[in-house]
């Protein structure tokens, strides 16, 4: 594998540090799932509130 | 214009004479196209209250299903090791991750929103069982993954369900320290087991039709004409609309 | 169920239809989730930890490696007192009253001086000081052998697990043997005679070394500094910054609390609570209150606002 594609190919985020953890008492949570299932929550909600786009079946 | 508005269209395997050729393969046919007739299989109209966001999510976890085949496929061309050595076996190791992670997420946003729907109703209820196994599946699929990934997340994940899964007498056939095993199962057996839910699924999706909204309690005669009073309603309720 | 829920069913379309390309809308649901699994793969990345290896942790912690392998031999370590399906040395977990391990037996037998240290210290070829001292361990009887082990033990703890600083005593060929065995590990050739010990070339089943090393304490600590621990609510989670099994979260949630958490039956608890939760998740739609829960929760009104909307603008009553 050349340093050209290597480079390319390298996370533009390194997440290999050490973890982030956040405790409540008998509760600990890494924050990248608290990331994920926040971020799911945020979307579940706005498909629920968001507009439905009327023409959308003559796309 | 729907198919099904057209009574003047003869549609495929649909003849204007009854099909009565006898034999086995008939018999399917004719099963087939009474059960799964061509304009439910693919719609090109749609339910007029079908009409919010949260109705893309089971789209869009088959496309991430289908987004997972894919890159699990381009990593089992060149076998479970490559993508420790290959920064593009990498890449599709990430790309497997992701779609994973976007997968179950979909699934699991798809399946609040039809709960809260109680998407059962209407003998709607293997529909809501294939689902739910289906994920139970894709969590078992997701397991035997990281036992594969042969790191250290692999040797300790290992280790540990192994107790797990002696405790109920799983682990006496099924070792998740046996990484030949575990391969076997995560590239063959479970992706058909779930493959082969998420296909009943949606035939079933499309065989019933989206289900239908639940009528609004405080208005019951808008909801449902003929129902004279709100007891009445409640004992229908009862009996009829969360059953399956 | 009853005939007359099967003749309330209305047709779908009985509300009113709409356009609608299913083809179409899949087809843009692929194109953008491929997308941004791509985007989420080039910018994240994925995490891939190095395995441990029986020769790095020999390295790096050659006194753990010495004691686990000192109770490999006595027949004191995790895996030597496990029980099913790798010995009898205890019943396994039970279910109430049910022993599902027991019942299952013992498929994958597992004797651990053998297979962890006298197998792989014979199939190498070895000085004849410690073919000796292999010799002389196996012929001796029981009692002998848990009388060497015993004192080698309580030496090694008294010198704080280095076999360097040991005080003279009456441990017979054991110190020889274990030395010879760390120096195999060290070198790296027990990894491989682990795999290779039932005289098979082609091998896929990794039970003996991953056993020996859960065993020790070198693979957890390991594990412990990544958050992986039991106790860490580790099964949900992932090496670095990386998001892990999130849907973990409720079977990982009981090993948290009483009883469970404190339970010599602790696994199969957890596993009979996660059997009864998931057989009420797939058969909820025929468990009465449960399956009425969406009718209390309005989030129903929200999703088909229109179609209400609709009916009250239609039927104005």
């Amino acid at each position: 594998m050349s340093a050209v594609t290597q480079g390319a190919l390298a996370a533009a985020v390194d997440l290999n540090g050490p973890g982030h953890y956040l405790n409540w008492g008998v509760i600990q949570i890494s924050a990248a799932n608290l990331v994920i299932i926040g971020v799911m929550i945020v979307v579940f909600v706005l498909a629920l509130l968001l507009p439905f786009p009327k023409g959308r079946g003559r796309r | 214009m729907s198919i099904r508005d057209r009574a003047d269209l003869v549609q495929p395997g649909e003849s204007t004479e009854p099909d009565e050729a006898a034999g086995w393969t008939a018999a399917v046919r004719r099963r087939l196209v009474r059960e799964l007739p061509p304009d439910t299989m693919l719609p090109d109209t749609q339910p007029k209250y079908v009409a919010s966001w949260i109705y893309v999510f089971g789209v869009l976890t088959l496309a991430a299903f289908l987004v997972v085949l894919g890159s699990g496929a381009v990593l089992a061309i060149q076998g479970p090791s490559w993508w420790h050595t290959s920064d593009i076996g990498h890449f599709f190791n990430s790309l497997h991750l992701w779609s994973v992670e976007l997968f179950m997420a979909f699934m699991v946003i798809h399946l609040w929103g039809k709960f809260f729907m109680a998407a059962w109703r209407g003998r709607r209820a293997l529909t809501w069982i294939t689902g739910a196994v289906a994920f139970l599946g894709s969590i078992g699929t997701a397991f035997t993954g990281y036992l594969t990934q042969q790191n250290l997340d692999s040797q300790w994940i290992a280790v540990q369900s192994k107790d797990a899964l002696n405790a109920v007498g799983i682990g006496a056939y099924f070792s998740p320290m046996n990484f030949g095993q575990m391969l076997m199962w995560h590239i063959v057996l479970l992706p058909a087991f779930v493959g082969i839910l998420v296909v009943l699924h949606v035939l079933m999706v499309r065989r019933r039709g989206v289900v239908p909204p639940l009528p609004l309690r405080d208005r019951p005669a808008e909801a449902e004409p003929g129902t004279a009073s709100e007891a009445g309603r409640e004992a229908e309720a009862a009996e009829t609309e969360e059953q399956p | 169920m009853s005939r007359r829920s099967r003749a309330a069913e209305p047709d779908p379309y009985s509300f009113g239809s709409r356009p609608y390309d299913l083809v179409k809308e899949f087809t843009i649901a692929l194109v953008a989730v491929l997308a941004l699994s791509i985007a989420l793969a080039a910018v994240f990345s994925s995490p891939d930890k190095r395995p441990v290896t029986i020769a790095t942790w020999a390295k790096a912690d050659s006194a753990d490696f010495t004691a686990t392998a000192l109770a490999e031999l006595d027949g004191t370590s995790g895996t030597a007192q496990y029980g099913p399906p790798y010995n009898n040395a205890s019943e396994g977990q039970k279910l109430g009253p049910v022993g599902l391990a027991n019942l299952m037996g013992v498929t994958r037998p597992i004797d651990t001086a053998q297979d962890f240290v006298i197998r792989p210290l014979r199939s190498a070829a070895q000085t004849a000081i410690v073919s000796s001292a292999v010799a002389r361990y196996t012929a001796a009887s029981g009692a002998q052998q848990n009388t060497w082990t015993g004192n080698y033990s309580n030496a090694l703890d008294k010198a704080n697990g280095d076999p360097t600083k040991i005080a003279p005593g009456d441990y017979g060929p054991v110190p020889t043997m274990l030395t010879a065995l760390l120096a195999q590990a060290r070198a790296g050739s027990l990894d491989g005679q682990l795999l290779t010990e039932s005289g098979v070339f082609y091998q896929t089943d990794y039970t003996l070394p991953l056993l020996f090393l859960a065993d020790g304490s070198y693979l957890a600590n390991l594990a412990g500094q990544d958050h992986l621990a039991g106790t860490q609510w580790g099964m949900m989670n992932e090496t670095g910054n990386y998001p892990g099994q999130a849907w973990l979260w409720l079977y990982t949630f009981w090993y948290q609390i009483s009883p469970y958490n404190n339970s010599t039956n602790g696994d199969a608890l957890v596993w009979g609570t996660m059997a009864v939760l998931s057989l009420v998740f797939v058969f909820l739609p025929f468990i009465p209150g449960l399956r009425s829960i969406p009718r209390y929760i309005p989030v129903y009104r929200l999703i088909w606002r229109e179609h209400y909307r609709d009916l009250r603008a239609r039927g104005g009553t």
